[in-house]
């Protein structure tokens, strides 16, 4: 096993729709600052910079070299990483393999996305192949209903039960200071009156185009503790992408393929020594564009056994004061800045560990915690974090 | 840094003006395949695969997602950087230093010739103070090379002299795009495109791909006889707005330099290197470049240029390939001088060999009058 690596900085901006107020390099700079001063850095302690953007969803090129200044970068090493969804979680990893490589000892992964001065849709739409599958990818709200389907079908869930994970996604986000949609929604009607965009996933099945940032500052096993009373452990991940549009990559008909959830779980439990996934991890934050979607991953997790994530939902185990809290921050239901969002996750993960959540704290005590992400045609990313080695 | 990291094979498309006849994963395979075949491995020996794609320039999101098929991420594990493939090597280097992978393929590729030049790099341009005024990344240098060439006194004709020896360099490179016989006179009566930088002074479009194999010392001696070690790397940011620069130094590129330096243990990089292949895609930048990887002094990088030192066969060969004037795609240029790096050290270069070469630079930059530079050190020991 190579090197622990801890979190010992973390910070993001509140999320809106629009941030006309301010620039691009200016909204990025708040949760910089904000990851520094919980680190109790300066700028001129980070010793390599990580960003994670997608850049088509905003239409500037190379959009970290407008920010340089406003990070602290200027006469810093970095790199930018770019790989979808999963990016933010792969700039994580690179911030670890950096240090546990021996490079260097503090690195900084900054992320965002500011989708005001730019169209996810129309940017995701543009990952079709251009000469045979053009006007085939229409976003991803599509691919999340072909696999909502599946899902019905296959385990039994109704449109109830994904109007639960929105009732259950938006207490969290309430409760939450920096998150999008906070729609004080009371009842199951009310998320069931909302339209559909593509059957059956309604305009309150799925998640936003947020303005914002995450910043979180990584150190070594020997800097960490002199850093931050509290780091958090990244003790292992792991990454499993596949080809484009494999048949079943989001939606399964058959019941027959395997997803890379599966396969990322099953290496990432078994080097962990993980056999009971809800007795021995405490709390997970997962990368959930949809409520359906929800229900389908604490499956492919090993949550819960096949065809019973809706049961979970149904008996409220997942919330905040549940046995097993999932997505306490509201998740990427209320807020999704797309480059930032596994950032996110890993960093709320790494604040429910610390007891820092605030409001939004889970009601049992977290020592152990999933985070992960989900990108492209269907990738997976999962970190596992710990309170002490 | 625990262990070394390894490069034991490499391979790189022909550099070409225009690749219609394939897509980008078609391309980047054809320089795949040969490190499948040096190596012997197969996709599904890969562990990790790095790879460099621009979204701007193929014009998908995710570009990535073109590749899986061809980089072995079949349930495996992809990892995309942007800017310039040589930050790719860079993170496969952490990744097998880290312990975490063992074999990594690293890729890049770009076709340019499918998109605009202008209107993506103008994209990258502050969108309040700076887009608005039409820059591109040539209309940039040509304001860095006229600052350069105020403050130091340097001459069109130096920099034709660039031009000349890396595409005279390039008539021994097969790889080449534009193997020319040209003279200082016909770099500088070539049509002007921003002032002081002509047509000859400028890298050409160019389509091609670059794939590498990396892995840790103790497989590499299972995958080859030749093995290259990367001894030293770093890379460093200089600010955004050009007003805020001073043009005629690198700070970024001096920084990058001296922490890389510093890890290969070389204090006299003229004495101590055999070998540089410096990314130039605008031929004021190898001399003010040279400058920053501390081969010259501050402002004597035209001198070095006069001085007949970094021809071939002279004190330190500076791009015997030809470089990127020749023709490489941003994005795939400074992977493109890791892997000739590795060629020259591993005596496989042909007709650009330089005979001896024990320890090579390699140098990549990316954005506006480079903003952001990576460098390695290599050697074969």
């Amino acid at each position: 096993m190579p090197d622990r690596v801890a979190i010992v900085g973390i910070g993001q901006t509140y999320h809106r729709s629009r941030r006309d107020d301010v620039s691009l390099p200016e909204m990025v700079g708040e949760a910089v600052r904000a990851a520094l001063a919980d680190a109790q850095l300066s700028a001129k302690d980070i010793e390599f910079f990580i960003f994670s953007n997608m850049e088509a969803f905003e239409g500037i090129y190379l959009p970290e070299h407008g920010m340089i200044a406003e990070v602290g970068a200027t006469g810093k090493p970095g790199l930018k990483v770019t790989g979808g969804g999963t990016t933010g979680a792969e700039a994580v990893g690179a911030g670890c393999h950096m240090i546990s490589a021996g490079l260097y000892e503090i690195t900084m992964v900054v992320s965002w996305q500011k989708h005001d001065c730019g169209d996810a849709t129309a940017g995701i739409s543009a990952a079709a192949v251009p000469t045979h599958a053009k006007g085939m990818v229409v976003g991803a709200v599509s691919e999340f209903a072909k696999q909502a389907l599946s899902y019905m079908k296959e385990s039994g869930a109704r449109e109830e039960h994904a109007a639960m994970v929105r009732l259950k996604a938006d207490r969290g986000a309430c409760r939450n200071p920096y998150s999008h949609l906070k729609l004080g929604l009371k009842s199951v009607d009310e998320v069931l009156q909302s339209p559909y965009l593509v059957w059956p996933i309604r305009l309150y099945d799925f998640c936003p185009q947020s303005c914002g940032a995450c910043a979180l500052i990584l150190a070594s096993e020997n800097r960490a503790r002199r850093i931050h009373r509290k780091p958090v452990w990244i003790v292992d991940f792991e990454v499993v992408h596949q080809e484009m549009f494999r048949a079943g990559s989001f939606g399964d008909p058959t019941g027959t393929e395997t997803y890379s959830q599966d396969i990322a779980s099953e290496r990432l439990y078994k080097r962990n020594g993980i056999t009971n996934v809800r007795k021995e991890i405490d709390l997970a934050e997962i990368y959930e564009p949809s409520t359906w979607e929800e229900m389908s991953l604490y499956e492919h997790f090993h949550f819960c056994e096949k065809n019973e994530g809706w049961k979970l939902i149904e008996r409220g185990a997942t919330e905040i004061e549940g046995e097993f809290p999932v997505n306490c921050s509201g998740g990427v239901l209320a807020t999704n800045p797309i480059g930032a969002t596994p950032v996110i996750r890993i960093a709320e993960a790494a604040l429910q560990i610390r007891g820092d959540a605030g409001e939004h704290q889970a009601t049992r005590d977290v020592k152990t915690a999933l985070a992960t992400a989900l990108g492209g045609p269907n990738w997976t990313a999962m970190f596992l974090l710990k309170r002490s080695l | 840094m625990a262990g070394k990291a390894a490069i034991v094979a490499v391979g790189q498309t022909k550099y070409h003006p225009n690749r219609v006849d394939v897509n980008e994963a078609e391309l980047a395979y054809e320089a795949i395949k040969q490190v499948l075949e040096q190596t012997g491995l197969t996709l599904s020996d890969i562990d990790s695969a790095v790879t460099c794609c621009q979204d701007a320039w193929d014009g998908r999101t995710i570009a990535s997602l073109n590749l899986q098929h061809v980089v072995g991420a079949h349930f495996g594990h992809e990892f995309t950087v942007a800017e310039d493939g040589i930050n790719a090597v860079y993170i496969a280097m952490s990744q097998i230093l880290s312990g975490r992978y063992e074999v990594v393929l690293v890729e890049s590729h770009m076709k340019e010739s499918q998109a605009d030049k202008s209107l993506i790099e103008n994209a990258a341009f502050d969108p309040i103070f700076m887009r608005q005024l039409g820059l591109d990344f040539t209309a940039a240098a040509a304001l860095q090379a006229r600052r350069y060439m105020e403050k130091y006194g340097i001459t069109p004709e130096q920099c034709a002299r660039v031009v000349v020896r890396n595409r005279t360099n390039a008539r021994n490179n097969p790889l080449a795009q534009e193997r020319m016989a040209i003279t200082v006179a016909d770099v500088l009566r070539s049509r002007m495109l921003a002032s002081p930088i002509r047509l000859l002074d400028a890298k050409p479009i160019s389509d091609g791909a670059c794939a590498m194999i990396m892995t840790t010392e103790e497989k590499a001696k299972k995958l080859t006889r030749k093995p290259v070690w990367i001894i030293g790397a770093s890379s460093c940011y200089e600010t955004h707005y050009l007003g805020d620069r001073e043009l005629a130094d690198c700070d970024a590129l001096v920084k990058a330099a001296k922490k890389a330096y510093s890890m290969a243990g070389i204090s006299d990089p003229l004495s101590e290197i055999d070998v540089a292949e410096i990314c130039t895609e605008y031929s004021y930048q190898e001399p003010l470049w040279m400058e920053g990887l501390n081969f010259c002094g501050r402002g004597e990088g035209g001198k070095l240029v006069d001085s007949g030192m970094i021809e071939m066969g002279a004190q330190l060969a500076v791009n015997p390939s030809g470089g990127a004037l020749a023709g490489n795609p941003n994005g795939v240029a400074g992977m493109a001088r890791v892997a000739e790096a590795v060629l020259q050290l591993r005596g496989e270069a042909g007709a650009r060999q330089v005979k001896g070469a024990k320890v090579a630079l390699a140098h990549g930059c990316t954005g506006i009058c480079g903003q952001h530079h990576c460098v390695m050190i290599l050697s074969k020991e």
